[in-house]
């Protein structure tokens, strides 16, 4: 059941994120601003994520097949291009103005503070205006962008 | 707000990790949050959604499971930046993550921990565009 699986890693990640404080804007952003009282806790959360996340791949991707779907689902990208580096900035900026990206916004939602459920908003339309930007009618040809797998 | 937390940094962020190595091992998907937002809304057949949503209701479910556990709670959350401020960050994030093809957890946890060259050069790029941003709000404004 893919379902049961994903609503358990979501909630493990949710409280992670919870956990760490990372779901605290002004927490991000004391990390972001690096010139200010800096606070390096959002170091600390990457370096725990990516240990575990590092080891956990390196045995699960050795073998053939996950265990409740046929294959692994990868990125097959390999190249260095434009939307990646200049999609990534404006992510970047973004996150800066707000201390807030896709995984804490989801997870504060239960707060029912304005400002998240507004930023949720935008943020869906956001992706819906640039999903059919990225496969708008001069890219026909390419294959279709749902499911891309080059979404990480 | 509280000072500099490295433990519960730690730990949190090893349950983060924990999440996507239970997604890869279970349905071999990457836990990237924005990659699979996008997909549960264009994925029209249908067959991708379910798990995709699953997934994305965890997240504020795990976090009140927390809140329940009694270890943390919503109180101390600061937005700091003003509403109309809020509303422009979420759209440039959704068009941004979109683009650049994932976000803090699909580049910065995922991404990395494959060793995905892509990811490097978007971790380091939303990064450094997010420490200028800050920079300039705070301290050149």
């Amino acid at each position: 059941m893919p379902v049961i699986w994903s609503l358990l890693a979501g909630v493990i990640f949710g409280a992670g994120l919870m956990i760490s404080d990372m779901v605290n804007p002004a927490r991000v952003l004391a990390f972001l601003d690096v010139a200010g009282s800096w606070d390096a806790t959002l170091m600390f959360v990457m370096a725990g994520g990516l240990a575990v996340t590092i080891v956990g791949y390196g045995l699960v991707l050795r073998r053939a097949a996950p265990l409740a779907c046929e294959r692994f689902d990868l990125p097959t990208k390999r190249r260095i291009d434009l939307p990646l580096v200049g999609g990534s900035a404006l992510f970047g900026i973004g996150w800066g103005l707000a201390g807030i990206c896709p995984g804490p916004a989801f997870t504060a939602l239960p707060t029912l503070e304005p400002k998240v459920l507004l930023f949720v908003g935008a943020m869906l339309i956001g992706m819906i205006f640039a999903n059919l930007w990225r496969s708008g009618p001069a890219k026909q040809e390419q294959p279709p962008v749902k499911t891309s797998p080059e979404l990480a | 707000m509280a000072g500099f937390a490295p433990v519960s940094g730690l730990i949190g962020g090893a349950l983060i990790g924990l999440a996507a190595t239970i997604l890869m091992l279970t349905i071999g998907r990457i836990a990237g949050v924005c990659g699979i937002a996008v997909n549960a809304m264009t994925d029209y057949d249908g067959s991708g959604r379910l798990w995709r949503v699953a997934f994305l209701l965890g997240l504020p479910l795990g976090a009140m499971l927390v809140g329940a556990a009694g270890l943390k709670d919503w109180s101390h959350l600061q937005f700091q930046a003003s509403l109309p401020v809020t509303v422009v960050a979420g759209f440039v994030v959704g068009v941004g993550a979109t683009f650049g093809s994932g976000c803090t957890s699909g580049h910065g946890i995922c991404g990395l921990a494959r060793f995905s060259t892509r990811s490097i050069v978007a971790t380091a790029t939303f990064i450094a565009a997010a420490v200028a941003t800050v920079f300039v709000i705070r301290h050149v404004l």
